[in-house]
C-alpha cells in the first residue's frame, strides 16, 4: 500500500494533560480510497481529525502527505478540506457565495468563481437559482450538498468528513450515504470519514478503521471487520453478536462451551490457544431454530423471551439454561416460535468465527 | 386564542398604554408644538411660525449640532477599535476572568457620571494629579490637559464604553467557532477570517453598539461642560441655555427637535438594514 499511499501517519500520539487521547496511531491511506474511521464517543476520532486538518497539534509522531511532512503546515495552508458536523456554512452569505468562498480566498476572478459554483450546484442537482438563495432558506439535505460543493470548490487532496450526516433523519441519511459513495466514485478523491455509525461506514467505505480508547483495534474492509473481527470489542461494536467463552480441559484437551454440545470433528479442529482468551463469535442471522431431528455443529436449547419484528427479519431473544441470552434472527417468512416456547438452536462451524485475544 | 381573550388582552393593556402615551409621547408632542411658536412665548395659544428654526440656521446653532455629531462619530469609531479586541478576548480567551471584567465595567455605572467626570477634572487640571506631581518632581509644569476637543472625546469614550462593549461581546459570541475553523481550513488567513467571517457575523452587535454610543454621545452635555469648559458648545448645551438663561422655550424646542429628527432618521435607516432578531439571538 505504501507506494500508492497519499496519507501516512506514524506513531501519532496526543495527550491533554495526563489524559492520552490517541496513542501510537499508524495508518496508511491509499490514493483515492474511501476510509471510514469508526469509534464510540470518546474513542479519539474527533481528536484524530483535528490533528489531520491542523486544528490541534500532536504530542508525538508525524503526518505525511505524498511524502511531505504535513503536520508542520498551518491549517490554512494544508491542501485538505473538511466537511464539519455542523457543516459550518456561512449564514450571512448566499448559497453561491458559500460555494465560491474557497475560490475567493484563492483570488479567482468573480466570473470564473460564479461559473465554477454553478457547475458544482448542477453536479449536486441544485437549481441554478439557488445561487442567490440564502442558506437559511435551504433544507437539511440541501445544506449537506452545499457544504460538499463548497469543499469540492476548494479542490482538496483529501476530503475529511466529521459525522456530517449524524443530525439528519433516517431516510435522508440513507439517500445521502449513497450520494456520497457515488460522489467518491465520480471525483476519485481520497475521502476520510469519521463516524460513530458502523452502518454508515459499511455502506460507503472501502476500508474501516475501528478506533477504541485512542488506538486502532482493526483496519480492514467492511466484510472482514464484520465477519472476522480481531477482538470482542470490534465484534460487539459491529452490531448484534453472540459471544461464547471457550474453555479447554487441561488434562484431556477437550474443548467445550457451557450449555452447548459440539460435534466431535469440529471440536477437534478448533485451533484454540490455551494461553489466550478464546471466544467463539456467531452473528444472529447465522443461528438457526432446529427441527426435532435436525442437528448442527453447535447445538443448544433455550426459552424464547422476546420476539421483535425488524421488517425483513425477525429477532428473537432466547435464554439458555445458564441465563445467558442469545440473539437470533430469521428471515420473516421462516418458521419461528412464540415467547415462552422452548426451542433447539444450532449453528455451523464455518459460519462462526474464533477470536483469540491475549489474556490481560 | 379566541376573540374574548383577545378583547380582554386589549382591555388589560389599556392603563399602561395610556400611561406610556401620557408620559412618553405627550412631552415630545409638547416640544414639537412649542418649536413652531414665535420666540419667547410660554403658551401654545399663538399663531405658529417657524422663526425658531430660522434662528437655528441664522444664529449658527448648526455649528453646535455639527460639533455634537462629529465628536459622537469620532468617539464611536474609537470605541469600536478599543472594544473589539477587549470584547473578543472576553468571549474567547478570558473565560472566568470575563465575569470580573464585566463586573468592573458595570460597577462604574453605579457611580454618577458627573462624579466620575469630576474625578477626571481633578486628575487632569493644572495642579491636579498629573500636572501637580510632574511639577513637584521635575519642576516642569504645563497648563493642564483640560478644556480642548480631544479631552471631550476622551470623556465620551470613557463614559460610553459599556454601551459599546456589551453589544459587541454579544455580537462576537454569535460567531460560531466552526465558521472560523472552516474558513481557515479553506485557506483563509487571520485577516481574511476577520473580514469575511467575523466582522459580518458580528455586524448586528457592531450596529447596536455603535447606534447606542452615537445616540448617547450626540446628546451628551456633561463631558463638554466639565472637561471641555468653553472649548466648544454642543447642541444639548444650547438647548439647556435656551430653556434656562434664554427663557426662549420655542428656540430650545426647535433645537431639540432638530437633534431628535437627525438621530431618528439615522436609527430608522440603520435598523431597516439590520435584523434585530438576530441580535437578540433568535434563530430563524
Amino acid at each position: 500500500m505504501s507506494e500508492t499511499s497519499i496519507l501516512h501517519i506514524a506513531g501519532l500520539r496526543k495527550k491533554y494533560g495526563d489524559f492520552i487521547a490517541l496513542k501510537d496511531i499508524d495508518l496508511d491511506v491509499g490514493e483515492g480510497e474511501f476510509l471510514a474511521i469508526v469509534g464510540p464517543s470518546g474513542s479519539g476520532k474527533t481528536t484524530l481529525i483535528k490533528l489531520l486538518v491542523g486544528m490541534e497539534e500532536q504530542t508525538e509522531g508525524s503526518i505525511w502527505l505524498r511524502g511531505h511532512r504535513l503536520d508542520f503546515v498551518p491549517a490554512n495552508k494544508r491542501p485538505t478540506c473538511m466537511v464539519f458536523q455542523s457543516l459550518a456554512l456561512f449564514p450571512h452569505r448566499s448559497v453561491g457565495q458559500n460555494v465560491e468562498f474557497p475560490l475567493k480566498i484563492k483570488g479567482v476572478s468573480p466570473a470564473a468563481r460564479k461559473k465554477k459554483a454553478l457547475e458544482l450546484l448542477e453536479m449536486f442537482r441544485l437549481p441554478a437559482d439557488y445561487y442567490h438563495k440564502s442558506i437559511g432558506q435551504c433544507s437539511g439535505g440541501e445544506k449537506q450538498r452545499i457544504a460538499l460543493a463548497r469543499a469540492l470548490a476548494f479542490d482538496p487532496e483529501i476530503l475529511f468528513f466529521d459525522e456530517p450526516l449524524s443530525a439528519l433523519d433516517y431516510r435522508l441519511r440513507k439517500t445521502l450515504e449513497k450520494e456520497l459513495k457515488n460522489l467518491h466514485l465520480r471525483t476519485g478523491k481520497t475521502f476520510i470519514y469519521i463516524t460513530h455509525s458502523l452502518e454508515e461506514a459499511m455502506v460507503m467505505s472501502d476500508r474501516i478503521a475501528i478506533l477504541n480508547s485512542g488506538k486502532f483495534e482493526q483496519i480492514g474492509p467492511a466484510e472482514e471487520i464484520y465477519n472476522r473481527p480481531k477482538s470482542r470489542f470490534v465484534a460487539s461494536f459491529m452490531g448484534d453478536v453472540n459471544l461464547f467463552d471457550i474453555t479447554m480441559d487441561q488434562n484431556s484437551g477437550q474443548v467445550s462451551i457451557p450449555n452447548f454440545s459440539i460435534a466431535d470433528d469440529v471440536a477437534g479442529s478448533m485451533a484454540i490457544d490455551p494461553l489466550a482468551v478464546n471466544t467463539l463469535m456467531v452473528r444472529p442471522e447465522s443461528i438457526r431454530l432446529l427441527e426435532n431431528t435436525e442437528t448442527a455443529d453447535f447445538v443448544t436449547k433455550g426459552k424464547i423471551l422476546g420476539k421483535y419484528m425488524l421488517g425483513s427479519r425477525i429477532q428473537y431473544e432466547i435464554e439458555q439454561d445458564d441465563r445467558n441470552v442469545l440473539i437470533v434472527e430469521t428471515a420473516n417468512y421462516s418458521r419461528g416460535g412464540t415467547p415462552g416456547a422452548t426451542v433447539r438452536l444450532g449453528f455451523s462451524w464455518p459460519q462462526s468465527h474464533l477470536i483469540l485475544e491475549a489474556a490481560s | 386564542m379566541n376573540a374574548r381573550e383577545q378583547r380582554l388582552g386589549i382591555c388589560s393593556s389599556l392603563p399602561l398604554s395610556a400611561l406610556l402615551l401620557l408620559t412618553f409621547i405627550a412631552p415630545l408632542l409638547a416640544i414639537a408644538a412649542f418649536s413652531i411658536m414665535p420666540a419667547k412665548v410660554f403658551t401654545l395659544a399663538h399663531i405658529p411660525d417657524f422663526s425658531a428654526y430660522a434662528e437655528f440656521v441664522r444664529e449658527g446653532y448648526w455649528k453646535s449640532l455639527a460639533w455634537s455629531l462629529g465628536m459622537a462619530a469620532v468617539a464611536t469609531g474609537l470605541l469600536l477599535v478599543i472594544c473589539w479586541p477587549l470584547a473578543y478576548a472576553m468571549v474567547r480567551i478570558f473565560k472566568r476572568f470575563t465575569l470580573i471584567i464585566t463586573l468592573l465595567v458595570v460597577m462604574t455605572l453605579f457611580v454618577s457620571e458627573n462624579i466620575r467626570l469630576f474625578g477626571w477634572v481633578i486628575t487632569l487640571m493644572k495642579g491636579g494629579l498629573f500636572e501637580g506631581y510632574m511639577h513637584s518632581w521635575t519642576g516642569i509644569g504645563f497648563d493642564g490637559l483640560l478644556y480642548n476637543v480631544p479631552v471631550i472625546i476622551f470623556g465620551l469614550v470613557y463614559i460610553y464604553l459599556p454601551f459599546m462593549l456589551f453589544p459587541l461581546t454579544q455580537g462576537i459570541s454569535m460567531i460560531p467557532d466552526d465558521a472560523r475553523y472552516a474558513a481557515a481550513d479553506m485557506g483563509a488567513n487571520r485577516w481574511q477570517i476577520f473580514k469575511e467571517v467575523e466582522l459580518p457575523l458580528a455586524a448586528p452587535g457592531i450596529v447596536v453598539g455603535s447606534l447606542l454610543t452615537f445616540v448617547l454621545a450626540a446628546g451628551a452635555v456633561a463631558e463638554s461642560k466639565l472637561l471641555g469648559g468653553q472649548a466648544v458648545i454642543v447642541i444639548s448645551d444650547d438647548v439647556e441655555s435656551a430653556f434656562t438663561y434664554g427663557q426662549n422655550w420655542p428656540l430650545g424646542s426647535a433645537l431639540a427637535m432638530v437633534l431628535i429628527m437627525v438621530i431618528s432618521v439615522l436609527i430608522v435607516v440603520t435598523l431597516m438594514k439590520v435584523d434585530l432578531d438576530k441580535v437578540m439571538g433568535k434563530v430563524k
